[in-house]
């Protein structure tokens, strides 16, 4: 953002301190996701730079402790990593098919209570989670569903849920409705019209949902340490306990892989968000 | 319409006026019937088991069903004096039930938390009663301890009769009910709750405070900025939106730490002595640093949604007027961005309110807030109906925020990224 060249000194130095301050703000906000990484590398015990590493020692680093979280006797990841992406893939698919149709649903102008109804359903994204997890835990012990993966997964779907409904009527809002009037004008059923005009159209909001409901599941801990049992450890659970023990480097290993995988789902979620606002003719 | 003019007929002889009420009626049914799979869904495993919870907080049945022939015998007792035999008769039956089924230790407990003292007097009890003799037992019974001799005891006997009782309520604000049924405060050094429900408060508005001081200048920035600069910076914003908060929680365990890099750093630069590190993690100092950065993406994505709507022409307008930049930013710039600034606040303060995670890792024993307690009771001492009371008080003070949210800002503008 340059200046003009007309600007006065004293705007001109204000203007340089708020760069700075920004400049600080942004460093704050991604500084402490890249300390992680190289600590992870480290071939030491300790969770802080050694000074082999500040010299840049090839010696001072290596993959032990990935190695260790893959072979390490004993290791619990293994099966955190199988868990999680079980009950995150089943829940997101949940999330995703309830919630689209709702979202079709409270799309529609013929919707009454809709502001009622819309309330109902985005209320577990509003909820504070140690809330929900209390909620959620009577009923699955009730239900006979605690400790199950399945229990888990039907915790998350209610997690997840309003993250598909939001961003789904978003991308509906911008929705031209006469498009699937003309497809039933030419002899369309219902549900025809929805899988050849209505999806394809809506899909990159439906898409960017269920990363969302993928994230909240796969990120989960709090209701998961109600309602899990030895079995159904995620990777969540599995650092919330290191992270209390102790802090091990292959934790941040863990972590390492972790922020790889939200830099993709990052991605993703920009290219689809950027397509659908393409696509609804929104310039930003 | 005037009843001059003709009643318009649809083709089939129904007056257009019903075929179009009937269409409608048609077309609100389809729409319910998409959203009912969900709503039925969430109503089911969700609103009722919060419904739930306040059943639990208020039940207190467990007392009711451990001497249910002793409240009957105390329907008709006034409470001024001693009770009559009949009441010790079957107090007596009740107990010796207890005893045989090992549960005499649990009302001890119960009885306890209305009134100090029962503890050793039921033990007392319990030794004593096996060698009691028919009949007479109110003798026998308060010549075992003089507190079972007095009126006192039996009337905080007597209060836990109901079924339900609204006292986790009170526990939860640090009050109980006392021996003349007056709501007191407990003694000032054993206000738990009190301290806090205030610390979450005072945790929550610090870090508001916080993350909307940092988040205007960069979400300003991020609106004005050129598209291909913008997108680039926006990843600093939505790479910690996207990742685990176990990560960055973990990353900032690291930093804070005694030997962290941040203290490295403080030592580094002469502000500490190197054996004078300054403790930044287990206390408040943790709780804000961390919290801050983790909800900051929380602030700055509805600040940057309103800031990029509005046109830039405006403050070029407002300068041109005769304003400094800053007379133009305030007068102009500023109240453009209110709504924004309600969104983000409204949002990072619910989100703060009920924090669990973050807290528990590196807040220690003062930086903890009232989710722990919660978590505490739900998970170690298994006072289940309590940790329902306290967590109905926070969900009501979060409904409150909510409602203004809806109010202000409306749930169908929450806009995600």
């Amino acid at each position: 953002m340059a200046l003009p060249k007309y600007t006065e000194p004293h705007y001109r130095i204000w203007h340089y301190i708020y760069l700075t301050i920004c400049g600080a703000v942004f460093f704050f906000l991604i500084a402490p996701l890249f300390v992680i990484f190289p600590l992870s590398f480290n071939a030491e015990e300790f969770l802080s730079f050694s000074d082999g590493m500040k010299s840049l020692d090839p010696d001072a680093f290596s993959l032990r402790w990935y190695k260790d979280m893959i072979y390490g006797t004993k290791n619990p990841w293994g099966l955190a990593a199988k868990n999680s992406f079980i009950i995150a893939i089943f829940a997101t698919i949940g999330s995703v098919l309830l919630g689209t149709v709702a979202a079709l649903g409270l799309s529609s102008r013929h919707m009454p209570y809709k502001g009622l109804i819309m309330a109902v359903l985005i209320s577990p994204m509003i909820v504070p989670l140690i809330i929900s997890g209390v909620a959620i835990f009577f009923f699955m012990a009730k239900a006979g569903l605690a400790a199950t993966h399945t229990g888990i997964v039907l915790a998350h779907i209610i997690l997840g849920t309003p993250f598909v409904v939001i961003t789904v009527t978003a991308t509906l809002s911008g929705f031209d409705h006469s498009v699937t009037r003309a497809a039933a004008s030419l002899g369309s059923d219902p549900v025809n019209t929805f899988m050849k005009i209505t999806l394809p159209l809506i899909l990159p909001g439906v898409i960017s949902g269920g990363l969302f409901a993928f994230v909240t599941s796969f990120d989960e801990v709090v209701v998961v340490l109600f309602l899990a049992g030895l079995e159904n450890t995620t990777i969540p659970i599995q650092m919330w306990t290191g992270l209390r023990e102790q802090l091990s480097p292959t934790i941040l290993a863990v972590a390492t892989c972790l922020i790889i995988l939200s830099t993709l789902i990052l991605v993703t979620a920009e290219l689809l968000r950027r397509r659908s606002e393409r696509l609804r003719g929104i310039n930003r | 319409m005037s009843s001059e003019t003709k009643q318009i007929l649809t083709t089939d002889g129904i007056p257009l006026e019903v075929s179009l009420k009937k269409a409608e009626r048609k077309n609100k049914i389809k729409a319910f019937l998409l959203v009912a799979p969900l709503l039925f869904f969430l109503i089911i495993t969700y609103v009722f088991p919060i419904g739930d919870m306040l059943f639990r907080s208020v039940d207190d049945k467990m007392v009711t069903q451990m001497l249910p022939k002793t409240f009957k015998a105390m329907e008709n007792w006034d409470g001024q004096e001693l009770p009559e035999e009949e009441v010790f008769a079957a107090f007596h039956e009740d107990f010796i039930k207890l005893v045989e089924d090992k549960r005499e230790g649990k009302l001890s407990t119960q009885l306890n938390y209305t009134k100090n003292g029962f503890k050793s007097i039921i033990k007392k009890l319990r030794r004593a009663s096996k060698k009691f003799e028919e009949g007479n037992y109110k003798e026998q019974i308060m010549s075992v301890h003089k507190r079972w001799a007095d009126v006192e005891y039996w009337r905080a006997i007597q209060r836990r009769a109901p079924e339900f009782t609204g006292q986790k309520y009170l526990k939860g604000m640090d009050m109980y009910v006392n021996e003349e049924g007056k709501i007191v405060s407990v003694e000032e050094d054993r206000r738990i709750h009190r301290v806090l429900w205030l610390r979450t408060l005072e945790i929550a508005f610090f870090v508001t405070v916080f993350c909307f001081l940092m988040a205007y200048p960069i979400a300003h920035l991020l609106a004005t900025l050129p598209m291909k600069y913008s997108n680039l910076l926006m990843i600093c914003v939505l790479l910690p939106f996207w990742t685990s908060l176990l990560v960055r929680t973990a990353s900032w365990m690291i930093l804070l730490q005694q030997q962290g890099i941040v203290n490295d750093f403080f030592v580094g630069i002469g502000l500490v002595a190197d054996d004078n590190r300054p403790e930044m993690m287990y206390n408040k100092t943790g709780s804000y640093v961390a919290m801050t950065q983790i909800l900051l993406p929380f602030m700055v994505l509805p600040l940057y949604s309103v800031m990029k709507t509005i046109s830039p022409s405006l403050m070029r307008a407002g300068k041109s007027l005769g304003g400094t930049p800053f007379v133009a930013f305030w007068k102009v710039y500023f109240p453009l961005t209110i709504p924004g600034i309600g969104a983000g606040c409204l949002l990072v303060f619910i989100l703060a309110i009920g924090y669990y995670i973050t807290p528990a890792l590196v807040g220690g024993a003062s930086g903890t807030l009232i989710s722990n307690q919660i978590a505490f009771h739900m998970k170690s001492t298994l006072d289940w109906s309590f940790a329902s009371a306290m967590g109905l008080m926070l969900l009501s003070g979060v409904l409150v925020i909510y409602w203004l949210y809806n109010k202000i800002v409306g749930i169908d503008n929450i806009k995600l990224g």
